[in-house]
C-alpha cells in the first residue's frame, strides 16, 4: 500500500474551498466544473471578482481507471476555471507545494511583464513553499488558459481554463456554455518521455511503413511510382508517417480531465444554443474536432471575436482556443470527437439531454501521411497545372502522392519564395526549397474529409479597430530542427546558442515573417503582445496569440511592440521548447529601430 | 513681475522635461538578470547505452558468446562515445577477443558524427594474449536510404594501418517485428600475423537478425551470420588449422537504456 498523501488541514481546506474539486478520498480528480453537467447559464456573470487562490501540488489521480501522479491545481486536472472580468483587476495568489520551483503563465493575456510567469524572463519563479501574488489589470475578454512555464510540469497536469467576461455585450447569443479543455496525459514521467525522444526520436511512432505497405502500394500504384516514392523519402532520411512526436502509445487524451471511458458530458435542452469554449491545453497534440450531426459556428479564435464561420470540423493546434456555438435540435446525444491529428487516439465527450445518454463513437480515420509539399519540394507539374482540370488517371500525378487522397493536393498554396543557400547548420536537417502560402489549406489529414473544415483564411476579425501602418522593422525567422537527434531551433540555433534577446523598440510595428523548414507544424506563441496574421483579409486580419505554421509554409504577422519588458517567444510543443525552440524578445524604448527604407 | 514670469516659464520647461523623461523611463526594460534561472535548459547532458548484439552463436566450430555495445554521453554537438565488442569461445580452450574504443564525437552535419579517439584490442586464449592500441578516426551516422553506417581508419601503435566499414538496415515486417541485415568488412594495409591479420581485405560478414520489440528498449532476436575470411587472412587461418568460412545461427537480445 502506498503512503497517504499529506492531509489538508481544515483551515487550508476552507481557504481553497471555493474552487476545490470534490475530494474523493485520497485522489484528486477532474475539476468541479467538469463534473457538474449543467454548464453555466449565459448571463450568469460574477460582477465582483474575489481574490483567487491556487494551490499547486502532486496528487494521485485516476485516469481511465488507472492511478497516476499529477501536478494538480486545487486538487484537480485541469485546474479550476479562473474567471475574470474585463476592467476589473485580477488578484491571484499561487502557493507552491512542490519540491521544485513552479510558475503560472496566463496564456494570451496582455499584462505587465513581471506578471507573465515565465521563470528566467518575467521573474525568478515561485520557490517551494512560496506564495506569489499575480496582480494585473484585465484589458481584454474571451477564452484563454493558464499553465506552468517551468520545465515539463505542464505535461503533468499543471494547466487550467481562464475565462474573461467582457464589459460590452457579445455579438452572438447563446443559452448555455461549457468549457471543453483538451489535453494529453501520460503515466510516464515527462522527463523520461523527453529522454526517450533524444535517444530514439521515432520511439512513439507505431504507424511506420512496413514491408506490407510497400507491396500493397505496388499493387495499388505500380512498382515505378512506389519505388520512386520510397527512394525520395529514403534519400532525405525522413518518414512521411512522422505526424506527431508523442502519440496514443503513451497518451490518454482527456476532455476536461476525463478519459474517453469516463465520457465527459454536458447537458442541454433541445433547441438551446450552446457555446463551447474549446481550449487545446495539451503538451504535444493537435486535435481534429467534430461533433457528428452538428454544425459548428466558430465565433472566436484565440479569445477574439471573428466573423462567424460555419464548419463541420476544425483543427486546433496546441495552445489555440476556438469558441463555437452549436444548436442541437434533437432530444438525443451528440459525440464531441477530438481525434488526435495522427489518429493514434481521441478525446471524447457527449452533449446530451439526459445524463447517461451516449451517441455512437466514430471510428478513428486512417493515419495521414506527409507529402512532398510538406518537404518544400517544388511540384512543377502540379504547380503548372493549377487552375486546370485534373485528370485522375494521369499516371504522372501518382508519382507525387503516397496515398490517393493525398495526391496532387490541388489546394496546396502557391509558391511565394524560394529558400536561399543557408541550410542553418547541423542543427537543421532540411530546408523548404520552395515556401508556400498555405493559409487556405486545411491541416494535415483534413484534405478530403468531405465536409467543410476551418482554415486560417476563414478567420476575419470582427471589429474595425485595426490601424494600417507601415512596419518599422522586418524580421525573418526560420523554424528549424534535426528530427533524428530531436533538436529544435530557430535559424538552426537552440536558445542556449544565442546571446541575448531579440530587441524590439517600444512603439514600433514589426513585420515578422516565419518560414517552416521542417516537415512538422509548429504552434508559435508570442507572450505579451498580439500577432496580427496576414491572411489576406486586410483590415480584418485576425489577432492571434498562437499561430500554427505548416510545413514548408511562409507566413507573416504584424506585432505592435506596445508592451515594455521581456517576453518569451517559442514553439508551444512542450518538448520542442525544451529542446531549444525558444527565444526572448526584449521590448524597450532604448532599443534601436531599423527604419524600413 | 517679469522675474516671476520668467521663473514660471523655467518651471514649466523643467516639469515638461522631467515628465517626458519619466514617461520614457518606464518603457525601458533591461534584459532578464543573469542570476535568474534559465527559462529552458536545452543543453543538459544526455546519455545512451545500446546493446546492439548480445548473443549466443552456434558456429560450425565451437559456440561463442558475442557482444557489441555502444554508449555515449554529452550534448547535442559533442559526445564521448564508447564502443566495445568481442567474443568468447565456449569450449575447453577458452579464447576470444575484446575490443574497446573511446571516441570524441562531433556532430558535423545533420546526420553524421566525426569520431576521433583510441582503440585497444586483446586477443586471448592461445597462451600469448597479444594486445595492441590504435589511434582512430572515422564517421558514424545515418546514410541516405536509411543505412546506419560506422566507418573508421585505425593506425596501430606499430604503425599498421587498417580500416573497417559496418552497415545496418532495418526492415519492418510489423511495427514490432523488424529484420536487420548487417554487413561488415575489414581491410588492412600491412600483415600482422600475431593478430591473424593479412594484407588486403581481411573478411566480410553478412548477418540477418529478426527481432521482436517487446518494448522499444528490449527485443530478443534470432538470426544467421556468415563470416568469410579472405585472401592473405584466409591463408594465415588455414596455416593455423582454423576455418575460413563460418555460418552461425545466432540468438540474443537487443536492448538499450
Amino acid at each position: 500500500m502506498g503512503s497517504r498523501d499529506k492531509l489538508i488541514t481544515r483551515r487550508r481546506f476552507l481557504h481553497y474551498a471555493g474552487t476545490f474539486s470534490i475530494m474523493a478520498g485520497f485522489a484528486g480528480i477532474a475539476p468541479a466544473y467538469a463534473l457538474q453537467q449543467t454548464g453555466i447559464q449565459a448571463g450568469n456573470r460574477q460582477e465582483t471578482i474575489p481574490d483567487i487562490n491556487l494551490l499547486i501540488r502532486w496528487d494521485r489521480i485516476d485516469v481511465g481507471g488507472r492511478e497516476g501522479r499529477a501536478i494538480t491545481l486545487n486538487g484537480s486536472i485541469p485546474g479550476p476555471i479562473v474567471r475574470l472580468k474585463e476592467g476589473k483587476d485580477a488578484v491571484i495568489h499561487v502557493t507552491n507545494e512542490l519540491q521544485e520551483d513552479t510558475s503560472i503563465h496566463w496564456h494570451g493575456i496582455l499584462l505587465p511583464a513581471e506578471m507573465d510567469g515565465v521563470p528566467g524572463v518575467s521573474f525568478p519563479g515561485i520557490k517551494p513553499g512560496q506564495t506569489f501574488t499575480y496582480r494585473y489589470p484585465v484589458k481584454q475578454s474571451g477564452t484563454y488558459w493558464y499553465h506552468s512555464h517551468s520545465g515539463v510540469q505542464e505535461q503533468s497536469g499543471h494547466y487550467g481554463p481562464l475565462i474573461i467576461d467582457p464589459t460590452e455585450p457579445e455579438p452572438f447569443e447563446y443559452d448555455r456554455e461549457y468549457v471543453v479543455m483538451l489535453s494529453d496525459w501520460t503515466f510516464e514521467d515527462p522527463k523520461r518521455v523527453f529522454a526517450k525522444l533524444k535517444k530514439m526520436s521515432d520511439y512513439y511512432n507505431f504507424q511506420r511503413r512496413t514491408v506490407g505497405d510497400f507491396f500493397s502500394d505496388i499493387s495499388e500504384k505500380g512498382f515505378g511510382p512506389t519505388m520512386s516514392d520510397r527512394l525520395a523519402w529514403g534519400r532525405m532520411r525522413m518518414s512521411p508517417t512522422d505526424i506527431a512526436d508523442v502519440t496514443g502509445y503513451t497518451y490518454t487524451y482527456l476532455m476536461n480531465g476525463l478519459s474517453p471511458s469516463a465520457n465527459w458530458t454536458g447537458l442541454f435542452k433541445p433547441g438551446e444554443r450552446i457555446r463551447l469554449r474549446f481550449i487545446n491545453g495539451s503538451a504535444m497534440s493537435y486535435f481534429n474536432v467534430r461533433i457528428p450531426g452538428l454544425k459548428l459556428s466558430v465565433i472566436q479564435s484565440d479569445g477574439q471575436n471573428i466573423k462567424p464561420v460555419e464548419v463541420e470540423e476544425f483543427q486546433i493546434a496546441v495552445a489555440e482556443t476556438y469558441d463555437v456555438i452549436v444548436n442541437p435540435g434533437q432530444d438525443s446525444a451528440y459525440t464531441i470527437f477530438a481525434e488526435s491529428m495522427d489518429r493514434s487516439g481521441y478525446a471524447l465527450g457527449t452533449l446530451a439531454t439526459q445524463p447517461g445518454m451516449a451517441a455512437p463513437i466514430p471510428a478513428l480515420r486512417e493515419r495521414p501521411l506527409r507529402t512532398m509539399i510538406d518537404m518544400g519540394m517544388p511540384m512543377e507539374k502540379m504547380d503548372n497545372m493549377k487552375g486546370m482540370e485534373m485528370n485522375n488517371n494521369d499516371a504522372e500525378s501518382s508519382q507525387n502522392s503516397h496515398r490517393h487522397h493525398g495526391s496532387m493536393n490541388m489546394e496546396a498554396g502557391e509558391i511565394v519564395a524560394r529558400h536561399g543557400p543557408d541550410h542553418h547548420g547541423p542543427g537543421n536537417t532540411s530546408i523548404a526549397m520552395v515556401e508556400r502560402n498555405r493559409l487556405g489549406e486545411p491541416g494535415t489529414g483534413l484534405e478530403d474529409v468531405g465536409h467543410r473544415v476551418l482554415v486560417y483564411t476563414d478567420l476575419k476579425r470582427l471589429d474595425t479597430k485595426y490601424t494600417k501602418r507601415k512596419p518599422d522593422r522586418e524580421i525573418e525567422l526560420h523554424l528549424t530542427g534535426n528530427m533524428e537527434h530531436y533538436m529544435w531551433s530557430f535559424d538552426g540555433k537552440k536558445f542556449s546558442e544565442v546571446k541575448g534577446p531579440i530587441p524590439f523598440k517600444y512603439g514600433e510595428r514589426v513585420r515578422l515573417t516565419m518560414v517552416n523548414d521542417t516537415m512538422m507544424e509548429h504552434p508559435i506563441h508570442l507572450h505579451g503582445m498580439w500577432m496580427v496574421l496576414d491572411n489576406g483579409n486586410g483590415a480584418h486580419n485576425p489577432r492571434k496569440h498562437t499561430i500554427s505554421v505548416k510545413p514548408a509554409e511562409r507566413l507573416s504577422v504584424e506585432i505592435d511592440a506596445d508592451a515594455p519588458g521581456n517576453w518569451a517567444f517559442h514553439c508551444h510543443l512542450l518538448y520542442h521548447m525544451e529542446a531549444g525552440m525558444f527565444r526572448v524578445v526584449n521590448v524597450s524604448a532604448d532599443n534601436e529601430t531599423i527604419t524600413k527604407k | 513681475m517679469k522675474n516671476h514670469n520668467l521663473l514660471f516659464i523655467l518651471l514649466l520647461i523643467f516639469v515638461q522635461a522631467t515628465a517626458s523623461i519619466s514617461v520614457a523611463e518606464d518603457k525601458i526594460a533591461p534584459p532578464p538578470p543573469e542570476e535568474w534561472p534559465k527559462p529552458i535548459e536545452d543543453d543538459r547532458p544526455i546519455w545512451f547505452l545500446l546493446f546492439d548484439r548480445l548473443e549466443y552463436d552456434l558456429n560450425e566450430g565451437p559456440d561463442t558468446i558475442l557482444w557489441d555495445v555502444q554508449g555515449w554521453i554529452g550534448s547535442d554537438f559533442n559526445k564521448l562515445w564508447i564502443k566495445t565488442e568481442g567474443d568468447q569461445k565456449l569450449s575447453e580452450d577458452y579464447g576470444g577477443d575484446v575490443e574497446i574504443q573511446a571516441l570524441y564525437s562531433r556532430l558535423i552535419s545533420p546526420f553524421w558524427y566525426l569520431q576521433i579517439g583510441g582503440r585497444f584490442d586483446t586477443l586471448y586464449g592461445n597462451g600469448s594474449d597479444p594486445s595492441r592500441g590504435f589511434g582512430v578516426i572515422g564517421f558514424e551516422g545515418l546514410a541516405p536510404y536509411w543505412y546506419d553506417v560506422e566507418t573508421a581508419l585505425f593506425v596501430s601503435q606499430d604503425g599498421d594501418v587498417s580500416a573497417r566499414l559496418e552497415a545496418e538496415y532495418e526492415l519492418l515486417f510489423t511495427q514490432r517485428l523488424i529484420a536487420q541485415p548487417r554487413f561488415e568488412t575489414n581491410i588492412a594495409i600491412q600483415q600482422v600475423e600475431k593478430f591473424g591479420v593479412g594484407e588486403g581485405f581481411n573478411d566480410v560478414e553478412l548477418g540477418l537478425r529478426l527481432r521482436y520489440e517487446i518494448r522499444r528498449e528490449f527485443a530478443p532476436y534470432i538470426g544467421i551470420s556468415w563470416t568469410r575470411l579472405l585472401g592473405d587472412t584466409a591463408d594465415i587461418a588455414r596455416n593455423e588449422g582454423e576455418e575460413v568460412d563460418n555460418l552461425a545461427f545466432v540468438t540474443g537480445v537487443r536492448m538499450w537504456f
